[in-house]
């Protein structure tokens, strides 16, 4: 029995810490900047060292920033799903069949509802899942994807796919998506007013002790951390999609204890990667491969990766062969160091 | 003022044992129903198995032992009187199956049949299907274990005849056999328990 399969659950509790982790540090800087904002409204005011009033813009920056997600997310997958012409996945072939039965197995393993099954023509090999929960949740994989993986391959896909499922991933990234709208409006919000010199001249008498000093440097705080903010999320929202790919590859791995099936078939996709036709920004996240890039363009550069909805093919692919005990070879031509 | 403070402690403690008790409920029912989910899945291939080897029988005249030792194992696995007996019996029909299915593939011809090649795939699923099983029982089986023997729900479980499950342990026979690789995990580990 290959030892090294123990570690999947190293990895996932070490994934599931950093997604925590990254999503407090961006609570933290929304806060920072929709408590700044408020304040220099006076909706918030600093009363004997403690916050007193109703930060309606911080608020009003959620309530927006969730609508925003609600659309893209319902607009976005169901989107794909008509768009593409997506059909149910049907046992009209053994093949098919094959599918049919490893999605079944794959749910029995981890201990979940069977997903429905959709089917998009494109020659592409991918698959994505989206749902808001194990018992609403869809499996869509490309026909590219059933002609070119054998069973093993297709069990590490579908569980990596299951895993999303199971770990709430399509609603953590939502939530992601709202303090990214949300971030987005209040930086928009704050450089307006700037620009229409809008912080100076207010009451400040009520602002407790400090006065114009304190307000003046929470103003320049706020519009730094406007400028800055924007980016800084982007930067959050892709590094906790990237977690969530390492740890659905390591879920994968603790539905089918074999790191192999997984670990054949991203090699198997980095040999023939195209770009998918259908795919658009907004649900790249949900593909078990970057659908935006081809094979030849998967950047290795720093500037790259930090934006990229998934983790470089090199890197986890030699995350697999780690679980495995193997040796990592890397590609010749790779700059990653891993 | 002190009176509140235990007020509050004693409440976060009540509080704590309403949620313990509740996911030793929620951990047992699962290993119920894994254990259920094995059961469907052996009930399953018991179905599959006489349609499997009468599509074959023409085929494989010189593999006569083969197929008469599933048969057999599966009566057994059916008419077990004991627990113990139906486990054992289940094992070996699980090395059965898998020398079979190993076998085929040295029958091209079988190949061109829809027929068996239909219930192959059946066969294969269910295998796997019922190898899962067994995992996700197991995996279940661990959490609520440590549930049940770690500190403070061990308390919890104690006090409410919560007690460790067994197990679903290899035959040792299974592991001596050549690994085929239909069925794409290996059985569990087994854990010792007595």
């Amino acid at each position: 029995m290959p030892q090294g399969h123990a570690d999947f659950r190293e990895l996932e509790r070490a994934n599931r810490r950093q997604t925590k982790l990254l999503v407090v540090v961006f609570l933290v800087l929304f806060c920072a900047l929709g408590f700044g904002l408020d304040i220099l409204v006076g909706a918030l005011r600093i009363v004997d060292g403690r916050l007193v009033g109703f930060p309606f813009l911080t608020i009003a920056a959620l309530i927006i920033g969730s609508i925003q997600a609600l659309f893209s997310y319902y607009g976005g997958a169901a989107l794909v799903l008509m768009s593409a012409h997506a059909r149910a996945l049907m046992p009209d072939s053994p093949k098919h069949q094959v599918v049919l039965d490893v999605v079944r197995e794959m749910a029995l393993a981890a201990r979940m509802p069977v997903p429905r099954a959709y089917v998009i023509a494109d020659p592409a090999p991918n698959a994505f899942a989206t749902g808001r929960d194990p018992a609403h949740s869809v499996i869509c994989v490309t026909q590219g994807l059933i002609d070119e993986m054998d069973r093993e391959e297709l069990q590490g896909v579908i569980g990596h796919e299951m895993a999303h499922i199971r770990d709430y991933d399509i609603r953590t990234m939502m939530m992601i998506a709202v303090l990214v709208g949300g971030v987005a409006m209040l930086a928009d919000f704050v450089l307006r007013w700037s620009f229409y010199g809008g912080f100076g001249g207010r009451d400040r008498s009520e602002s407790g002790e400090g006065g114009g000093e304190a307000g003046a440097i929470i103003a320049i705080l706020v519009f730094v951390l406007a400028i800055l903010a924007p980016l800084f999320s982007q930067l959050i929202a892709m590094a906790v999609s990237r977690e969530r790919e390492y740890l659905a590859d390591a879920s994968s791995v603790e539905f089918t204890r074999n790191p192999r099936a997984l670990l054949r078939a991203l090699e198997h996709i980095a040999q023939t990667e195209s770009p998918l036709s259908n795919a658009s920004r907004g649900i790249a996240h949900l593909f078990i491969v970057n659908p935006l890039e081809g094979a030849g363009e998967s950047g290795e550069g720093f500037f790259d990766n930090l934006l990229s909805t998934h983790p470089p093919l090199p890197r986890r692919i030699a995350r697999l062969h780690a679980i495995l005990g193997e040796p990592v070879i890397l590609p010749a031509s790779g700059a990653a160091h891993s | 003022m002190g009176g509140w403070v235990i007020l509050t402690v004693l409440v976060l403690i009540a509080l704590y044992f309403v949620f313990a008790y509740n996911s030793l409920v929620r951990l047992r029912n699962e290993v119920d129903n894994s254990w259920r989910q094995i059961d469907v899945q052996l009930k399953r291939r018991h179905d599959l198995i006489p349609n499997l080897v009468e599509a074959v029988k023409g085929y494989m005249q010189f593999e006569r032992d083969t197929l008469t030792q599933v048969v057999e194992a599966r009566s057994r696995a059916i008419a077990a009187p004991t627990q113990g007996a139906r486990v054992e019996a289940e094992n070996q029909l699980t090395a059965g199956l898998g020398r079979l299915l190993a076998v085929m593939e040295n029958y091209p011809q079988l190949k061109s049949d829809q027929n068996v090649l239909q219930l192959q795939e059946q066969l294969t699923t269910t295998e796997n299907q019922l190898a899962f099983a067994r995992q996700a029982y197991n995996d279940v089986v661990l959490q609520l274990n440590t549930r049940v023997e770690t500190f403070p729900t061990n308390i919890v479980a104690n006090n409410f005849g919560f007690k460790a499950a067994d197990y679903f342990k290899a035959a040792p026979e299974e592991q001596a056999l050549p690994k085929v690789d239909l069925s794409l995990s290996a059985p569990s580990a087994p854990a010792q328990r007595q």
